[in-house]
């Protein structure tokens, strides 16, 4: 994955108190990492990088198996009202079991 | 309630987003946990950091930097976002931090201010991720898979909470203090990050408000123009881009109070591995910890002369008592000597010569605090994998 660096724009205004500048940055562009870049992990990239980048589930513990994810995707549904169609839990489950839920060989 | 048009959002998530390139180009680090590999990342004001999540920016300090000395640099100092609706520009000469709710008179201060009408005070405190650590957690819970970088020990300049709130003015019957920065959530529908004091505890004189870290304005992803500095708690109390304080008459309920960023509400703070606790209380002080810093896991020193260890040990603000460091794996114990004492909330450096005969000799660091707390040998265990501090242990190789 790469990440590039915010555009810093008015480094001045962060570093001396005395300099009434407006300090902005910039979002960094995101990459979709290898592990859910493939067409048939779309419905993930669609559902869950909304609110936040991919890296979140892919640096998740390995080996916790399917109800680790469907946990987590219905915290998202029910505390975070994120927009995920119901029928969309089951396949999306068994998009992230199939890569991130068995144990490390 | 949604508030977006739901095949907006999506079309919006995937034009954000780019392929990944055929070679990465970024260098990278391998924490000791399973699927730890992490890039190193440079952000803005920040050196190459472990990159732990893009967005919201979630950056880990690389741990030789607790070597480097016992304040950690602004440029390195850990970054920890919740929310992914970051502000994109703060204009210093019109921000304002208001403090309303429950006082008999609410203000509205900018930046000079607060700088200008209020005593300006310094302590020195650890911030540390309430799940520091939590990749070593064992058996592995989910949340931020975190090394022990999720730390750092730095010089606060601002004033105390105490000063603003003397200026407004309690109205009886007021509760807690409520405490939300310019950070947002990305979508209504997500609990905008909002953390709850007692206001016993916020008026103690130690809880501050924050502009400056180690002689420098704070680093804009650790909260520029301001922060709450919360002495002796995690690292969640520390609310940054902080623009609005209000005193309420009740027990806030908000969630990230009442649902998250909890613990078990027993003596240990801890269940049996697997289990949830029957009660739960929000997280608060910080437990006490140790680190060899001098010499990473793996590495090799003369045999038969002296070698100088030394690392970094702290607590929620009793203050390190002693360091007490084995060479043989914990069956004997020698006390290490203490570095400069820069207040009860920060790191206190220990250094101890080994004499170590040859082979691979297992070195173990445990403190003990001026209230008598100690680490435990066995790891304890919450669901969230919060407040991990086990004694912690090295192998080098005596050759």
């Amino acid at each position: 994955m790469r990440i590039s660096a915010l555009a810093l724009l008015a480094a001045a205004g962060l570093t001396s108190a005395s300099v009434a500048r407006s300090v902005s940055y910039e979002i960094p562009p995101e990459t979709i990492p290898r592990d859910l870049s493939q067409p048939d992990a779309q419905l993930v990239q669609a559902n869950c990088s909304g609110c936040h980048s991919l890296d979140y589930l892919t640096t998740q513990p390995r080996g916790k198996g399917a109800q680790f994810w469907r946990d987590a995707i219905k915290k998202m549904i029910t505390v975070y009202g994120a927009p995920v169609a119901p029928a969309d839990v089951e396949p999306l489950t068994t998009i992230l079991e199939a890569r991130f839920g068995k144990a490390p060989s | 309630m949604l508030t977006i048009n739901r095949r907006l959002f999506l079309a919006e998530a995937a034009a954000a987003m780019v392929a990944a390139p055929a070679v990465a180009r970024t260098d990278r680090i391998r924490l000791p946990f399973d699927n730890g590999e992490r890039p190193l990342v440079r952000m803005p004001q920040k050196r190459p950091m472990i990159a732990l999540t893009a967005r919201p920016p979630q950056l880990e300090t690389p741990f030789d930097v607790f070597n480097e000395g016992i304040l950690t640099p602004n440029d390195a100092f850990f970054v920890r976002y919740h929310l992914s609706g970051l502000p994109t520009e703060i204009d210093p000469a019109s921000f304002r931090l208001s403090v309303g709710g429950h006082v008999q008179a609410p203000l509205s201060l900018s930046l000079s201010d607060l700088k200008r009408d209020f005593p300006v005070q310094e302590i020195v405190a650890v911030n540390q991720c309430s799940g520091n650590s939590r990749g070593f957690v064992t058996p592995r819970v989910g949340g931020g898979q975190l090394g022990n970088g999720a730390m750092g020990n730095a010089r606060w300049r601002g004033v105390s909470l105490k000063a603003l709130l003397d200026k407004a003015g309690l109205r009886s019957g007021g509760r807690q203090l409520t405490f939300n920065g310019l950070d947002d959530p990305p979508m209504d529908s997500v609990p905008d990050f909002i953390k709850a004091l007692d206001i016993d505890h916020a008026r103690d004189g130690d809880v501050m408000v924050a502009w400056a870290m180690n002689g420098a304005d704070l680093p804009f992803l650790n909260g520029y123009p301001l922060r709450l500095i919360v002495p002796g708690y995690y690292g969640t109390y520390w609310v940054k881009h902080l623009n609005e304080i209000n005193v309420v008459d009740t027990q806030f309920d908000g969630y990230w109070m009442k649902t998250a960023y909890r613990i078990p509400d027993n003596d240990c703070h801890c269940v049996e591995p697997g289990q949830k606790p029957d009660k739960t209380k929000p997280i608060g002080r910080l437990n006490i910890r140790s680190f060899i810093t001098s010499h990473k896991d793996g590495g090799k020193v003369r045999a038969g002369r002296i070698a100088e260890f030394r690392g970094i040990a702290f607590d929620g603000g009793s203050g390190v008592a002693a360091v007490l460091i084995s060479s043989d794996g914990g069956a004997n114990w020698q006390e290490a000597r203490l570095g400069e004492d820069l207040g009860r909330y920060s790191f206190r450096e220990w250094r101890l010569g080994l004499n170590l005969p040859k082979g691979r000799q297992g070195i173990h660091v445990r403190a003990i605090g001026k209230d008598g707390a100690t680490q435990p040998f066995t790891p304890l265990w919450q669901p969230a994998g919060y407040m991990r501090n086990v004694v912690e242990a090295i192998t080098v190789e005596a050759v």
